[in-house]
């Protein structure tokens, strides 16, 4: 299944936690401006394999990885390669909002501004183009100068989803980005994703299965490490090939 | 809301039942202890300000003693006490910053961040003559510092090293590790990161420890007796190399030295009474910083 639309190409790839083999020899394409989902039972290496594509493993002094993965044909794993410049073209939303404690505008402007962009209207004009994107304008055009802290946690999640597309980023990862929020932000939030899927490729790990069925166009399917299958979501969703794909989509285990 | 209330009734009325003998007992001694502890700090309190009180005056605390100082106020006094305590805390907050990013954030855990941090600790116990002597030698003699508001200050800021850097790492340690990947993530460098966001969400922490851990030294006699303290100066110090004069050391001097020992008792319980009004101000300042914090903190 690759082929020349994938942005990620991630080949033979094992996650080590020292001794730990805690993702083991995936091999997944992932293409340019769709929405894939990894789905899988907890403890399956969802987060880890995510954290790999933008190098946040890293942070983790035990971790270490064999194999390769490729973005944009280029091994992100390779020692030249610019770990900073490669977190800004793959950003990153976590599980939990996590807004910095200072107002929404410097929220959003935090990465622009670690790049050197100091100019006011520069800065200005960003801003409001990644909350405008963000669908979070509306809200908050009022109070940019409040903290961040104070919005509600639909609000606060979308304002993470601005602080990343800030950086004009090719790729999101997303971390089961809803599972902390109300069923109405959740559905803000799906169709913001949707939205987004046009400029920017998503990868979002997900518990949720109605929520992988809805917004995906892939779904990878992973247990205990290993990728069990992988293809279009409407495939397996109504088709799946693999006996614990089947199992674990109708929920019998998980 | 209500809901809630209605949950929890019942099991206050069975704890209520489970109430006995025994626990009774150590509950009310328990509470016993903690009233004598608060007497006791009353009748001190009490005790100073009543034979301090009728001295203090605008003049006593904007006058230079005089007469041997036998009369007069104490400006010079406060004056110095102010100033060694606003120079410890200049010297020991970048101090303290430094050590606790570099510990918490840079050293590796190990035998030897171990023992430093466990040399660290110790100095919390060491007598505070100990630093004085500490500074007699370093600051005041090796540094050729002399006798002076910079030897005295750097005494001072020493004695506040432990607890500026257990309270700074605390801080430091405090920030959510969700900030960090947020930085990380938005391609931050560890430098970036340290300075955007672990410090200055630490921040307010750190500068409540200064001003609780200046508190705690700035009423201090010893460290300051052999590397700052003057027994008279004629006005407020003029460079950082001066001798000043300083509550604590005052009262020591009044108190000991000289032939006017009871014909100064008032000067001394007016001295004392200052000396704890400005420490327990400080102390003040340092709890309502940091009760505001607890309270302003969302994460
Ligand atoms: N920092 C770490 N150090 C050691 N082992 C880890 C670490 N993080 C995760 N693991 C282990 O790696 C495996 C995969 O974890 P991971 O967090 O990727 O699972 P997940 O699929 O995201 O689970 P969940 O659905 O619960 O989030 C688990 O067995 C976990 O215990
Ligand atoms: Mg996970």
């Amino acid at each position: 299944m690759v082929n020349d639309k994938s942005i990620f190409t991630i080949n033979d790839f094992s996650i080590y936690y020292g001794n730990f083999k805690a993702v083991n020899n995936i091999k997944l394409p992932i293409e340019a401006n769709k929405i894939t989902a990894i789905i899988g039972p907890s403890g399956c290496g969802k987060t880890t394999l995510l954290r790999s594509l933008n190098r946040m493993n890293d942070l983790i002094t035990t971790s270490r990885v064999e194999g390769q993965v490729l973005f944009q044909g280029v091994d992100i794993y390779h020692k030249d390669t610019d770990v900073i410049e490669l977190r800004r073209r793959v950003g990153m939303v976590f599980q939990k909002p996590n807004p910095f404690p200072s107002s929404v505008y410097e929220n959003v402007a935090y990465g622009p501004k670690l790049k050197g962009i100091k100019k006011k209207s520069q800065l200005d004009e960003i801003v409001e183009n990644a909350l405008v994107r963000a669908d979070l304008w509306k809200e908050v055009r009022d109070k940019l100068n409040e903290s961040g802290l104070s919005l509600s946690g639909g609000q606060m999640q979308r304002l993470c989803i601005a602080r990343s597309l800030a950086q004009e980023p090719e790729v999101i990862l997303f971390d089961e980005p809803t599972s902390a929020l109300d069923p109405i932000s959740t559905a803000n939030i799906e169709n913001l994703l949707q939205q987004l899927q046009k400029t920017v490729t998503i990868i979002i790990v997900t518990h949720n299965m109605q929520q992988a069925a809805r917004i995906s166009e892939y779904t990878a399917f992973m247990y205990l490490g290993e990728m069990i299958e992988f293809g279009e979501t409407d495939t397996i969703f109504v088709n799946p090939h693999n006996k614990l794909t089947e199992e674990y989509i109708t929920g019998r285990f998980g | 809301m209500q809901d809630t209330e209605s949950i929890h009734k019942p099991f206050m009325l069975v704890r209520k039942k489970r109430f006995n003998l025994k626990q009774g007992f150590f509950l009310s001694l328990i509470r016993m202890l903690g009233f004598a502890g608060a007497i006791t700090l009353f009748v001190i309190l009490f005790f100073v300000a009543y034979n301090g009180i009728h001295v203090l005056s605008w003049e006593f605390i904007t006058q230079p003693p005089v007469d041997a100082m036998t009369k007069g106020g104490i400006f010079p006094v406060i004056i110095g006490t102010v100033a060694l305590t606003v120079f410890c805390m200049i010297i020991i907050i970048p101090i303290g910053v430094t050590t606790a990013i570099f510990l918490s954030e840079y050293a590796k855990p190990g035998l030897i961040l171990n023992m430093v941090m466990m040399s660290i600790y110790t100095l919390a116990g060491v007598p505070s003559v100990v630093f004085g002597l500490f500074g007699l030698a370093v600051f005041v003699v090796a540094f050729n510092f002399g006798m002076s508001l910079l030897a005295g200050s750097l005494t001072l800021a020493i004695m506040v090293l432990p607890y500026i850097i257990s309270t700074s790492e605390e801080a430091i340690k405090a920030v959510p590790n969700s900030f960090k990947e947020a930085s990380f993530a938005c391609g931050a460098t560890k430098w970036q990161t340290i300075r955007k966001v672990v410090l200055p969400t630490a921040m307010p922490g750190i500068l409540t420890g200064s001003i609780l851990g200046t508190a705690k030294v700035s009423g201090e006699t010893a460290p300051i007796m052999f590397t700052a303290a003057a027994f008279f100066t004629p006005g407020v110090p003029q460079s950082l190399f001066e001798p000043v004069m300083a509550l604590p050391y005052h009262i020591y001097v009044l108190a000991t030295a000289g032939t006017h020992i009871e014909e100064t008792r008032p000067i001394q319980y007016g001295t004392a009474l200052t000396l704890i009004v400005l420490v327990l101000g400080m102390n003040l300042l340092g709890i309502i910083l940091r009760s505001r914090q607890r309270k302003k903190k969302a994460w």
